[in-house]
């Protein structure tokens, strides 16, 4: 098993969404996250698809993502560099002052950034790679058990221009 | 000019060559009926029910080679549509299944006899689509023909709003399109198809595996030249019968659970196997991990996504069967294998396919029709008559077989026999059909008698939904579990004793012919078997059923359990064996 990216080039009709995640779910293929933007021609969308898998059945996810009609290109992005990042957001609950400064200490480690304050609410913004988000929601779960909200967003990848590793 | 939707409809069809249109009308469909009435060029085909009406569509595909056309109404019409879509696309048989749907204004308002059916087909065709401007409605109709029938070939529904029908706009249709994300493979990798010609040359014992991809591109020729040519034996899937022709001396049998000895045989200890246009699925492989072993695997197919699925081949190959086979013939060279086919010819010889036993057998009947029919094609339901039929049906150039292969859907030899006579009016058209199954469709008894179909409707009628009470018999400890035909509320439940004391058989098939107008023969003696198949192919009016009384607990031998290997078939019925 081992995780995988996918860039996905598909018309931008109704029914594309449906029709990706649908081919998923129906050959129980497992889907990390999926994430869907029009590109600069507005006929096209790019979808950027997280996933786990091992090699064979990753296989047959690209091939059978290429055979649908709807989609225009394929790109593995599983070993190209790349530039990837995921937005999260995470609403902390019933901080103490003790709390807020331990917050502000772990955005400044983790390059977030507090967005939203109400004396005793935190909104945390961080735009860092699915892991690292792994990362800090786990360390926030520890510490502040029970008294966060997480939003993400799934990942959003491009191909590195120069840089050779990833 | 400035045309309605509808109208458009009906000139794309022309231009489609579309001589032939299933069609059953409702509220949504209305305008597009209203375009057809009267229309010369186009032969409507008004059957009993939407199910019946796609297998008859997709019968006529198989046996013509054209595009099957479809057109129902929105929401019930489109939802009964279902089966037979998942049917054709798993049988990779192209067709255009056209569904009115409630006005785009109203889309999503759960009007009335609205239903997704774009949303519910997604996963069962190749590609569905709901026209949303008047605009779109030509390029969408061309691009749904050419998707259906090019690559490997598939359903396209084609969902069109009552609004779209009714609005008017251009009267112009595109002769030519283009699909950015759909590049069906017209090409033959050489450097791959040298690899296999490598391989090739090094073997000793070489089988080719056929599936259904070479009926489809219609290289039957090229592929009994091919076998000629090399020597190999040739072994088929179900799909696959009639690749080459079934007598001749290089076709070895069908492969699969029920397969013959010798073509499972050949499979298990050949040094290459070479397939082309098959899946492998797992009614064929039987215990993946035994399969094969010992063989190098080529695999030809024009669907990248069936190549190292299920089987990991060494040698894959994407390209559309015909193509290859041509470039094949170009290169390939005469090996010499004799003494592998003898030794495939001794395991047909002493395990041959053959019920050997006495009394009215489905053998007898298909023999008969290979007799009789020289010239016809011939559709099976689902169940042990379609596997019969399977193992029995002699086919050749001028004799073509459809089954529902992949989705195994009871109901299906009848009507698509329908749409095959319609299609191929000189021909004999034959059904071979379960009694179970044969009710399923029942109501195109009509369609065959007002459109004057003369088919032959074969019923082998044993009391059963056979092929499950097979298994319970076999592997279930003989508990038939709701397989009994001939079951009344006055009999005991867990009965497995069929006699001759269980109550009558309801319908009575032969005045259910009468009752249609059509002509029933019952046939309890194999003396009587020529005479009922001659007398229906006489009876050039309406179609015939012959209803075969068949033993109640004859089965399909040889088989291979679940779980086994190829080479671990039972070969011979204990209590019933020969
Ligand atoms: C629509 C559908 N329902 C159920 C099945 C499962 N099934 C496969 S074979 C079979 C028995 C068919 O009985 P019959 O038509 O009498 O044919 P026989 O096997 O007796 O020849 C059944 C129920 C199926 N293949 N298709
Ligand atoms: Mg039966």
């Amino acid at each position: 098993m081992k995780k995988r990216w996918i860039c996905l080039f598909v018309e931008n009709e109704i029914g594309v969404l449906a029709r990706i995640s649908g081919l998923f779910s129906a050959k129980s293929y497992n889907l990390d996250s999926l994430t869907v933007g029009v590109t600069e021609d507005s006929t096209i969308s790019r979808m950027t698809i997280s996933l786990t898998s091992d090699d064979k059945t990753f296989e047959q996810i690209k091939k059978q993502l290429s055979r649908s009609v709807e989609v225009i290109k394929l790109v593995d992005y599983t070993d190209t560099p790349i530039h990837m990042k995921e937005i999260l957001f995470v609403r902390v609950n019933g901080c103490s002052d003790v709390d807020i400064t331990e917050l502000f200490r772990i955005s400044k480690v983790f390059g977030a950034t507090i967005i939203d304050y109400d004396g005793t609410t935190v909104l945390l913004e961080c735009t860092q790679t699915e892991n690292r988000n792994d990362d800090l929601i786990a360390l926030l779960q520890r510490k502040f058990t029970n008294r966060i909200e997480i939003v993400r967003g799934g990942s959003v990848a491009v191909e590195a221009v120069s840089i050779s590793e990833r | 000019m400035e045309i309605t939707g509808a109208e458009l409809f009906v000139k794309a069809l022309k231009e489609e060559s579309v001589t032939t249109l299933f069609a059953y009308p409702g509220g949504q469909a209305i305008d597009l009926f209203n375009a057809l009435y009267g229309e010369k060029e186009i032969d409507v085909i008004l059957p009993r029910h939407e199910q019946g009406l796609v297998h008859a569509a997709d019968g006529y595909a198989r046996s013509t080679g054209k595009v099957g056309v479809c057109l129902v109404t929105s929401g019930p019409g489109a939802t009964n549509l279902v089966t037979g879509i998942a049917t054709a696309n798993y049988d990779s048989v192209p067709l255009v299944c056209f569904t009115g749907q409630v006005p785009t204004s109203l889309i999503g308002n759960d009007a009335f006899q609205e239903v997704d059916i774009v949303g519910i087909t997604r996963s069962i065709s190749k590609y569905a689509v709901t026209v949303r401007k008047r605009e779109d409605l030509a390029e969408t109709i061309r691009k749904a023909f050419y998707i259906a029938k090019t690559g490997k070939p598939g359903v396209v529904a084609v969902d069109l709003p009552k609004d779209i029908q009714r609005a008017y706009g251009s009267d112009f249709y595109p002769k030519e399109i283009a699909i950015r994300g759909y590049k069906p493979n017209t090409s033959v990798h050489m450097g791959q198809l040298n690899k296999a010609l490598d391989i090739l040359r090094h073997a000793k014992k070489p089988v080719f595996l056929i599936g259904g991809g070479v009926n489809i591109a219609h290289a039957n020729k090229e592929m009994t030249r091919l076998a000629e040519l090399t020597g190999i034996p040739v072994i088929t899937t179900i799909m696959g019968k009639g690749a080459i022709p079934t007598t001749h001396s290089l076709y070895v049998g069908n492969i699969g659970i029920h397969g013959s000895y010798a073509a499972n045989r050949a499979i298990s200890n050949c040094d290459v196997l070479f397939s082309i246009g098959t899946r492998f699925n797992d009614r064929i492989t039987g215990k993946i991990e035994e399969f094969a072993t010992a063989a190098k695997i080529i695999h030809i197919d024009i669907d990248a996504a069936s190549i190292s699925r299920n089987i990991v081949v060494d040698v894959p190959i994407v390209a559309d069967a015909k193509k290859a086979i041509c470039s094949l013939l170009e290169k390939a060279e005469p090996l010499s294998v004799s003494e592998w086919v003898n030794e495939i010819n001794d395991w047909k010889k002493e395990y041959p396919i053959d019920m050997g036993r006495s009394g009215l057998t489905p053998q007898m009947v298909i023999k008969a029709v290979n007799e009789i029919f020289t010239d016809a094609v011939v559709t099976t339901d689902v169940g042990q008559n379609q596997l019969w039929t399977t193992q029995f049906l002699a086919l050749d150039e001028n004799r073509q077989m459809l089954p529902s292969g992949g989705l195994g859907t009871m109901g299906y030899g009848f009507p698509a026999a329908i749409g095959a006579k319609l299609g191929n009016p000189h021909k004999d058209v034959i059904v071979i059909s379960g009694d179970g199954g044969m009710q399923m469709n029942i109501q195109e008894m009509a369609t065959a008698v007002v459109y004057e179909l003369p088919i032959i409707i074969c019923i082998l009628n044993n009391g059963y939904l056979g092929n499950v009470r097979q298994w319970q018999e076999m592997f279930y400890d003989r508990r038939y579990s709701s397989t009994c035909m001939r079951y009344r509320r006055s009999c005991e439940i867990d009965c497995n004793t069929p006699d001759h004391c269980c109550p009558e058989y309801t319908p009575d098939f032969i005045r259910l012919a009468e009752s249609y107008g059509a002509k029933g023969i019952r046939v309890t003696k194999p003396a009587d078997i020529k005479d009922a198949l001659i007398s229906a192919k006489q009876n050039t009016k309406t179609p015939t059923i012959i209803e075969f009384i068949i033993d109640r607990e004859i089965n399909v031998m040889p088989i291979v359990p679940p779980g086994n290997s190829l080479n671990d078939m039972i070969l011979e019925s204990e209590e019933h064996g020969k």
